[in-house]
């Protein structure tokens, strides 16, 4: 009896702030409202088990403790669903999101999952120990904190993005002097040359290169443009596929991409709030040898 | 899970059949404008992209 107001606190504290952590932006799939539904139902079951923890432990069941520790395990397989259907729906996706991107949303959804769960140890606790007003304040500062954390670093602080020319040498596509692609047809090459639009980004530092260096990376930056600004690829239309490769010598990345809406400062936009992706993210100049070669 | 080759020269166009010879179907034309139309027809039966050699010889590639 005593413990209800810790575990219901825990448990709505946990519940509120995993709905804070669901934004349902264009890059954050779920963007469907059966995927919400899974999202908060197993928010709600992660803070239930830690809202339960300490009024367990204060109880001395610890063999209650030790089933929340099995039960948490399951939050692994947030991980694993997250994978499976954003890999599955990939095989019809034109552009794809790329391992990489799916990998960091897996693993995005099952570390909210513990911090929820984390929100409502900490809020069931302060309940318990010291009344509900500090556990509503610590939930508050604890959400607040979140939505900062959350946001990890995007491209436009680890690279400048800047228009860039398209040309054909030939029959080979060009964004400045980076080699695109060979393209065969003439009125093809007339389409992309009057439609396409090219970008150069330009790494910041050694990091940034690093950064662009990942394939995923670059893929995942190429499958947020297409996806806001629409693309003219199609099934059997190959040549309209967007390409990110980099100038081996500079590491600077041309993008090409046939836009439905042609506009630069849009795309500049989208390529700069694309996040970095966890499995992309290098930093060389962190370690002395790093730093050595890059003077 | 499908399976499918990639990087694979389904079929050649040329003007000049002395340019070409080997695995791959051959289509000889008669003029560029054939060439082209010739390509377009084919990379869209076979889903490939049409690539150009840079001497009168166009490619369709499966990518």
């Amino acid at each position: 009896m005593l413990y209800h107001t810790s575990i219901i606190g825990g448990l709505a504290a946990g519940v509120l702030a995993r709905l804070f952590m669901l934004r349902l932006d264009y890059r954050q799939y779920p963007t469907y409202p059966h995927d919400l539904i899974t999202h908060i139902a197993l928010g709600s079951i992660a803070s239930l088990i830690g809202a339960v923890l300490i009024p367990a432990l204060l109880l001395k069941q610890y063999t209650a403790v030790t089933f929340l520790a099995l039960a948490a395990e399951q939050f692994r397989n947030v991980r694993n669903m997250e994978r499976e259907t954003l890999t599955k729906l990939e095989e019809t996706e034109l552009v794809p999101r790329g391992l990489d991107y799916i990998e960091g949303i897996a693993r995005t959804f099952e570390a909210r999952n513990y911090l929820t769960m984390f929100t409502a140890i900490v809020a069931g606790g302060l309940i318990v120990w010291f009344g509900w007003i500090y556990a509503a304040a610590a939930a508050a500062i604890i959400i607040l904190l979140l939505q900062f954390i959350k946001t990890g670093s995007v491209v436009g602080d680890i690279a400048e993005v800047n228009v860039a020319r398209l040309h054909f040498q030939g029959p080979v596509l060009m964004v400045e002097d980076i080699f695109m692609m060979n393209v065969g047809l003439a009125a093809t090459r007339d389409k992309i040359l009057s439609e396409g639009l090219a970008v150069l980004i330009n790494p910041k530092d050694d990091n940034g290169r690093a950064i662009l260096h990942s394939v995923g990376q670059r893929q995942a930056i190429l499958h947020t443009a297409a996806a806001l600004l629409g693309t003219k690829r199609d099934i059997g239309e190959p040549d309209f596929m967007p390409l990110a490769r980099k100038n081996i010598d500079t590491g600077a990345v041309g993008l090409f991409i046939l836009p439905l809406e042609k506009d630069f400062e849009c795309l500049r936009n989208i390529i700069e709030r694309t996040p970095v992706l966890e499995s992309a993210s290098r930093k060389p100049l962190d370690t002395q040898a790093g730093r050595i070669a890059s003077d | 899970m499908k399976t499918e080759l990639t990087k694979l020269i389904l079929a050649v166009i040329t003007e000049n059949p002395q340019l070409v010879g080997g695995g791959a179907p051959v289509f000889i034309a008669s003029s560029r404008d054939e060439q082209e139309r010739i390509a377009l027809y084919l990379s869209r039966v076979l889903n490939g992209m049409v690539h150009d050699l840079g001497n009168g010889v166009l490619l369709i590639v499966n990518h």
